[in-house]
C-alpha cells in the first residue's frame, strides 16, 4: 500500500512537471489527464471510492475531453517564446521556494511523525455521500444545479459566432 | 498507511507546480489547464484530511470543487474560443483586455 502511494505521488509529480514544461498545449493536456488519473488512485488508496470514480469520470473523462476539443478547433500549435522580461521567472522562482519551505515546515511541525490518525475508516460509498448530500448541503446542492445552469447558458452565448 | 503529512506534501507540490505553469506559460490555455492542476491538488488536501479527521465533509467539498470547475472550464473555454475568434491568437501577450 505505502509503496504503491509513493509510487503514484512520483508519477503525479512527474506528469504535473511536464503539464507545466511542455510547450504544445496537446502535451500538456495528455500529461493533466495522467496527474488526474494518478490522483484518483490516490483517492481509492485513502478510502474514497465514490471520489476516485468520479474523479475518472467527470475530470479525466469530460472536462479534459472540453479542454482537448478546444486544442484541436484552435489548432493550438507549439507556443513561441514571447519577447518579455525574464524577471518575472527570476523573482518567481525564489518565491516559489519560499511558499514551498513554509508548507513543508507548517506540515511537517503540525503533523509530525506519530500523529497518525485515530479516526476509524470512513464509510465514503455513493450511500453515505448522498445521505450528508441531502441532509446537511441541500442549498448549496441546489445552488450548484443554477450555477451549472447559468455555465450552460453562458456558454453557449459566447460561443455563439456573432457576439 | 501513509501517514497524512505525505498527501499534503504531495498536494503542496502539485499546487506550486501549478503556480509555476500559470506564470511561466504563454499559453492560455495551458495557463487555463495549470488552474484545473491547482484545484485538484486543493482536491487531494480536502480528502487527505477528510480521512485524517474522520469526516466526511471534506469529500463533499470536493464534489462541490469538481463541479465548480466544471462550470469553469465550460465558460472559460468558451471565453477562451470567442477571443480567438477577434484575435486570431492564443498567447496571454496578445489577450490582455476581455474587451472583443
Amino acid at each position: 500500500m505505502a509503496a504503491l502511494f509513493y509510487i503514484v505521488a512520483g508519477v503525479a509529480v512527474l506528469a504535473a512537471l511536464s503539464v507545466v514544461l511542455q510547450r504544445t498545449p496537446v502535451y500538456s493536456a495528455l500529461s493533466l489527464i495522467v496527474v488526474l488519473c494518478s490522483l484518483a488512485v490516490l483517492y481509492l488508496l485513502i478510502g474514497a471510492e465514490f471520489l476516485a470514480v468520479i474523479q475518472v469520470i467527470v475530470y479525466a473523462g469530460a472536462i479534459m475531453v472540453l479542454f482537448v476539443l478546444v486544442i484541436m478547433l484552435l489548432n493550438a500549435r507549439r507556443e513561441t517564446p514571447g519577447d518579455r522580461s525574464r524577471l518575472a521567472p527570476l523573482l518567481g522562482a525564489p518565491l516559489l521556494a519560499v511558499f514551498l519551505a513554509e508548507f513543508f515546515f507548517v506540515i511537517v511541525k503540525q503533523l509530525p511523525r506519530g500523529s497518525e490518525s485515530s479516526a476509524a475508516p470512513l464509510d465514503s460509498g455513493p450511500a453515505a455521500i448522498g445521505g450528508l448530500l441531502f441532509r446537511n448541503y441541500v442549498l448549496p446542492f441546489e445552488v450548484t444545479s443554477v450555477l451549472i445552469l447559468v455555465a450552460i447558458l453562458g456558454a453557449v452565448v459566447l460561443a455563439k459566432k456573432e457576439l | 498507511m501513509v501517514p497524512v503529512s505525505h498527501y499534503l506534501l504531495l498536494s503542496v507540490v502539485l499546487f506550486s507546480l501549478g503556480v509555476a505553469g500559470f506564470l511561466i506559460r504563454r499559453n492560455v490555455i495551458t495557463v487555463f489547464m495549470s488552474i484545473e492542476l491547482m484545484l485538484n491538488a486543493v482536491n487531494l488536501a480536502f480528502v487527505a484530511f477528510s480521512r485524517h479527521l474522520g469526516n466526511l465533509d471534506g469529500q463533499l467539498f470536493v464534489f462541490f470543487v469538481i463541479v465548480v470547475a466544471a462550470a469553469e472550464a465550460a465558460v472559460g473555454l468558451a471565453i477562451i474560443i470567442a477571443l480567438y475568434r477577434t484575435r486570431e491568437s492564443l498567447s496571454v501577450d496578445d489577450l490582455d483586455s476581455m474587451k472583443l
